[in-house]
């Protein structure tokens, strides 16, 4: 009874005060990011926040807490996407503890009060970063996602050939997406033959030259030739000196005699109009 | 047990699976298709697989051997319309089936026999 009690005492307290508080803690959220956003924009956001907080304060249901959690979510969610730094996030809310206490100093009953008020704040700081790392967590992997999405286009080079620009290192996750979008191409386009152009790729290893071969095994399942391309001198080098067989495959230096041999074997010429 | 029907079209036979490949199906076909080869006189072997959806090594190996036993019939084996999913299970299982020709649909699989006779 008492602990409800003198946090209703805190809660009306903070109430009384809503308008000098939040005015307060606006100022010290807009000087802790040095101006990236403006007092008025601030206030609106840490106004929702803060009638929230106090909601929580008087009324120990559960109802209160989830609402008042979804909000700083969102709040760090957003900070997170604007570009602010971790501590700009948690300070942004810490700083509540700071313009309450500037209220509160002169009110000496309510001192054990603020402290209990202050650990709720610093369970919130908490949960705000976390809330921040998982967004963050979350715009890397959107970002991983769609840089492997870029990075594997199949392009039409002719009727019935088909070229795979591979650009960037070829991991396995990498090789089985191009792997897959090589096949589906093929299946699609009801193409017979394939090139695979490594001049994007900056180094060829063992483990590169397996994806590559795996690649090829997998169109030739299908009934489709594959060439591979782009075999820079440094990179031909390389090969050979780690001996790595590409078996029957055919090598070309550049996507231009990959086009000429696929030409060739479909029966077609290029010559003078 | 089901059966995987062989069906003649002119020298070649064409044997569309379109049912879950059990290992005794397999045997069975291996049987009733070296029997046909040998009735038939037939010169190129054309498996459809557009409808499998999953292999394994042992029917990965079958079909290998589809292929073995028809060259010793004189008949060439041409695999079609493999998935993209198959071949890439194929691939990583180390299986990229020697000996037996691919293509990718039933109409390049005929147009290749009828090149290389």
């Amino acid at each position: 009874m008492d602990i409800d009690g003198s946090q209703a005492r805190m809660a009306a307290f903070l109430r009384d005060h809503q308008d000098k508080i939040v005015g307060r803690w606006s100022e010290l959220v807009v000087a802790g990011v040095r101006g990236r956003t403006s007092v008025i924009e601030a206030r609106r956001e840490l106004e929702d926040i803060y009638s929230l907080v106090v909601t929580v304060m008087s009324d120990p249901g559960e109802q209160a807490r989830v609402e008042l959690r979804a909000v700083l979510a969102e709040f760090s969610q957003s900070r997170a996407r604007g570009g602010f730094t971790p501590s700009e996030t948690a300070v942004g809310l810490f700083s509540l503890k700071e313009a309450v206490y500037e209220q509160i100093a002169d009110v000496a009953e309510l001192m054990l009060e603020f402290l209990a008020f202050s650990r709720l704040i610093d369970d919130l700081g908490l949960y705000t970063f976390e809330s921040y790392t998982a967004a963050r967590e979350r715009i890397i992997t959107d970002q991983a996602t769609s840089m492997l999405e870029l990075s594997t286009p199949v392009v039409r080079l002719w009727d019935g050939i088909i070229a795979v620009p591979l650009v960037g290192t070829l991991d396995s996750a990498r090789t089985q997406l191009v792997m897959e979008k090589l096949l589906e191409t093929l299946v699609a386009t009801g193409a017979d033959h394939a090139v695979l152009d490594i001049t994007g790729v900056p180094t060829v290893d063992t483990e590169v030259a397996q994806h590559l071969l795996k690649t090829v095994n997998a169109a030739r399942l299908l009934g489709a030739e594959c060439t591979v391309s782009g075999i820079r001198p440094q990179v031909a080098q390389t090969i050979v000196s780690l001996g790595i067989e590409f078996g029957d495959i055919a090598t070309k230096a550049t996507l231009a005699d990959a086009l000429a041999h696929a030409l060739a074997r479909a029966g077609l010429k290029v010559g003078p109009a | 047990m089901e059966r995987v029907p062989i069906l003649k079209i002119g020298s070649t036979l064409f044997v569309s699976i379109q049912i879950d490949l059990q290992d005794e199906t397999v045997i069975r076909l291996q049987e009733d298709l070296a029997e046909e080869l040998v009735k038939t006189h037939a010169t190129g072997v054309i498996i459809d697989i557009t409808a499998v959806e999953i292999v394994d090594s042992f029917i990965g190996r079958m079909l290998t051997m589809i292929g073995s036993i028809s060259r010793l019939f004189d008949a060439e084996t041409v695999l079609v319309g493999m998935r993209p999913a198959v071949a890439i299970t194929l691939t990583e299982l180390g299986l990229s089936l020697r000996g037996v020709r691919t293509a990718l649909n039933a109409e390049k699989g005929l147009q290749l026999l009828n090149g290389s006779s």
